[in-house]
């Protein structure tokens, strides 16, 4: 049966990657990551070995213990939990519980991430072969950390399971989990310092972890090599314990899983409130702007980018106090409104086949091209304006505003007309409505990047008159420019703006049945 | 729900609601439909019935604009679809199948949007919007979003989105697909008054029992032809429509094996 259950993992994983090469592609890409990772961790443990015990004691508990950590929040974090090989699916089939733990654990090494960490561990058998006992106490403890390391985050994903299962968890998980990956230098870096200011903080941190479910599996090897052998059979029996204390959580939690499954449902509400829907103007691009507002902050795939802006200026700010000097918070501005105007280039595809109703009311194209560029403009043009101010106040330097504001007001309405222009024409592979931000998209990605590169070099073609101007003010430090950038900026921006409205506009009303037969590859 | 008649010569003669002519469509290397004719009577409530894959919705998609057709017209009314969609679009109402909704908006936002995207009053809209709600059964879950919908209810949103701006011709692809059976008959109702005073529905299903007993008229589509249309009686000929159905379409096979599923 545990057999089977792994023969069953291995054809979903050839069948899924035959469905499309391109699957195979990323893949591959995702494959050689791991592989970089795995063979950098495997060497630094390889070298250990020539390392004070220790040392090698100390970044091996560490590392274990982080090991089981990650296993055990990134899936909740993440809601990306692999789920193949769902229970859930297995209901119908009178499966004995015993052999449906272990086909699942072990079907859990089948993968990327199970791979890896088995390779890691086992990596640290080469570190303890200092003796035949360290060896084996490493091989032992390697075994047991990875065993503990799948089980922990079974466990986990089962007990959350209901509550992953809820849309509104799905929603915020996703958002929240962008905060982190977009601050990722900062965190790092503080992280870094923090451990290099107490280095000496770290043998006592890893002796205390030993001892924890955490680090015990993985202080074996090294309590063998370093002659305490009744040290290593106390921790031998801790990781025993926590490993059977996962499996007996996991099995009382997938016997319950089972036979009550996960209920997603919410209450229901009343209508009466309008939204946005009753302030706008009752017109039909008056509709589709309230439609695309409501989106922008319901949607976690259009929230998420909305998280990124204001962490935009703090990651700016970070770098200045890095090095002293903020003179890239010049870029806040202009890399706002590139970021804003730009993201609406991609909003035909992240309708989906939703984008049938406008087909089937015969709403005229430019309606629908001007309410969703109005809806972006809404709230980019003040974030922009406040950018733009925001920065001088931090650094002074008032005469070179206009030139700034003229350079960030001409990409954000030359990047709508464009967009306007681009979405109306390509579709673009974005997660499927109702996924997480993160999900890797079906579809097409040779022609994501096509349009996707060639999209921005004709906006920064578009925009090269207000980098011009901004160039030369800068060179001949003459404020006139500053002035005639801000004039160029709003009169280019806004004639390519209705141009692109307008063009967009044609297209859509064109093209619109053969968008939505693009649009229905892709759901 | 009285249909607007914005064009008295079209109410005079006996223009059909729908008529399409050798509609055709090809995708890659199969044939979806191949060449189409029909004439749907105004008037008249109409079921198209199919096996899977028969190319029914394919068929409704060209006829209702939402897919180009590689040959063949469809007419509304006397407008032509694909030469003069946004005038043909005014008079249908479409249900279509398989096809994603605005779902992070509320039900009675959903249905408010598609009102005000076919340019209608914002005070229309909402006392037809009230109204639909209450007659599909909804009324309870107006503000919740209909990404939070059930299968039915999505399918009742969906289908007060094709009536807001009470169309001459309604065209349902599957409209009973998991409705509950009292939302069902409540269904059934609406669209019988609406035939009652002058509304056409073409309603596509495989359940032959709900077509024989709600339509008047009905086409059988298989394999991308048509291999019989005309009112029901005509049809079925004397036979229920399932039976006439399926000698028909054919394919039904009287195996002598599984015996051993009667062993235990």
């Amino acid at each position: 049966m545990v057999a089977h259950l792994l023969r069953l993992k291995l054809t979903l994983l050839r069948n899924g990657l035959r469905r499309s090469p391109w699957q195979l592609v990323g893949m591959a890409f995702g494959g050689l990551y791991a592989l970089g990772l795995v063979a950098a961790l495997v060497v630094a443990l390889v070298l250990l070995r020539q390392a004070d015990p220790g040392l090698a004691q100390t970044a091996v508990v560490l590392g274990g213990s982080a090991a089981i950590l990650g296993w055990g929040l990134i899936p909740v974090v993440a809601s990306a939990a692999d789920l193949t090989l769902d229970p859930a699916r297995f209901t119908t089939y009178a499966i004995p519980m015993r052999h449906m733990l272990a086909g699942l654990a072990l079907g859990g090494l089948i993968g990327i991430p199970g791979l890896a960490t088995a390779l890691v561990a086992l990596a640290t058998v080469w570190t303890w072969s200092r003796g035949l006992f360290p060896a084996l106490g490493a091989l032992a403890g390697a075994c047991l950390g990875v065993l503990s390391c799948i089980v922990l985050s079974k466990v986990v994903t089962t007990a959350t399971a209901s509550l992953a299962a809820s849309r509104r968890f799905k929603d915020v998980s996703g958002i929240a989990f962008m905060v982190p990956l977009v601050l990722m230098g900062p965190i790092v870096a503080g992280v870094s310092r923090g451990i290099s200011a107490s280095a000496g903080f770290l043998p006592e941190l890893a002796r205390t972890m030993a001892w924890t479910p955490l680090g015990a599996p993985w202080s074996l090897g090294g309590d063998l090599a370093a002659g305490r052998p009744g040290e290593a059979a106390a921790k031998l029996l801790i990781a025993l314990a926590t490993l059977a204390g996962l499996a007996w959580c996991w099995k009382l939690l997938l016997e319950r899983a089972l036979v009550n499954p996960p209920y997603a449902g919410s209450g229901s509400r009343r209508g009466g409130k309008m939204g946005l829907f009753g302030i706008l103007p009752s017109t039909p691009a008056g509709a589709v702007i309230a439609r695309s507002l409501t989106y922008w902050l319901r949607d976690p795939r259009y929230a998420g980018s909305l998280v990124v802006i204001p962490l935009l200026p703090i990651l700016l700010l970070f770098q200045g106090s890095q090095s002293g000097d903020y003179g890239s918070l010049t870029f806040a501005a202009p890399l706002a409104a590139f970021l804003l105007a730009w993201s609406i280039s991609a909003d035909v595809s992240y309708d989906n086949t939703a984008f049938a109703l406008h087909l089937a009311t015969g709403v005229r194209g430019v309606d629908d091209r001007l309410g969703r560029a109005l809806a972006c403009l809404a709230f980019a043009l003040p974030v922009v304006l406040v950018f733009a101010v925001g920065h001088f106040v931090f650094t002074g330097g008032w005469e070179q505003l206009p030139g700034q504001l003229g350079l960030s007001l001409g990409i954000l309405f030359t990047g709508l007309g464009l967009s306007s222009v681009v979405s109306a024409r390509y579709t673009v592979a974005v997660p499927l409505p109702g996924d997480s931000p993160f999900k890797k998209p079906p579809g097409n990605v040779g022609q994501t990047m096509a349009v996707q590169f060639a999209g921005m070099a004709i906006l920064a073609l578009l925009v090269l008159p207000e980098v011009a101007l901004l160039i030369v003010q800068l060179v001949t430090r003459d404020t006139l420019f500053g002035w005639i950038n801000l004039a160029a900026g709003l009169i280019l921006g806004l004639v390519f703006f209705v141009a692109g409205v307008r063009l967009g506009g044609r297209w859509l009303d064109a093209r619109g049945p053969e968008l939505l037969a693009q649009l229905t590859v892709n759901r | 729900m009285t249909a607007p008649h914005p064009d008295p010569v079209a109410h005079a003669g006996p223009v059909p609601a729908l008529s399409i002519r050798g509609l055709a469509k090809r995708f890659g290397g199969k044939i979806a439909v191949d060449g189409i004719s029909l004439d749907v009577p105004a008037g008249s409530f109409f079921g198209i019935v199919g096996p899977n894959g028969a190319g029914k919705t394919t068929t409704l998609s060209m006829a209702t604009g939402l897919l180009r057709p590689d040959f063949g017209t469809a007419v509304v009314h006397g407008v032509d679809v694909w030469a003069r969609p946004l005038e043909a679009k005014k008079l249908m109402g479409i249900l279509p199948d398989g096809i994603r909704l605005f779902d992070r908006l509320t039900g009675e936002q959903l249905v408010s949007y598609a009102g005000l995207l076919r340019g209608m009053e914002r005070d229309v809209v909402s006392s037809r919007v009230a109204e639909l709600l209450a007659a599909l059964d909804l009324s309870q879950d107006a503000g919740t979003l209909v990404v939070d919908y059930s299968a039915g209810m999505t399918k009742k949103i969906a289908l007060a989105s094709a009536l807001i701006h009470a169309p001459r011709l309604l065209v349902l692809d599957e409209p009973f697909e998991s409705v509950d059976p009292v939302s069902a008959s409540n269904i059934r109702a609406i669209l019988d008054r609406y035939v009652a005073s002058g509304g056409t529905v073409i309603v596509s299903s495989h359940v032959m029992d709900l077509v024989q007993r709600m339509c008047d008229h009905v086409a059988v589509v298989a394999s991308g032809r048509l291999l019989a249309a005309g009112t029901v009686d005509e049809v079925r000929a004397g036979a229920s429509l399932e039976d006439r159905f399926v000698q028909l379409v054919g394919g039904r096979n009287h195996t002598e094996g599984l015996e051993w599923l009667r062993t235990f």
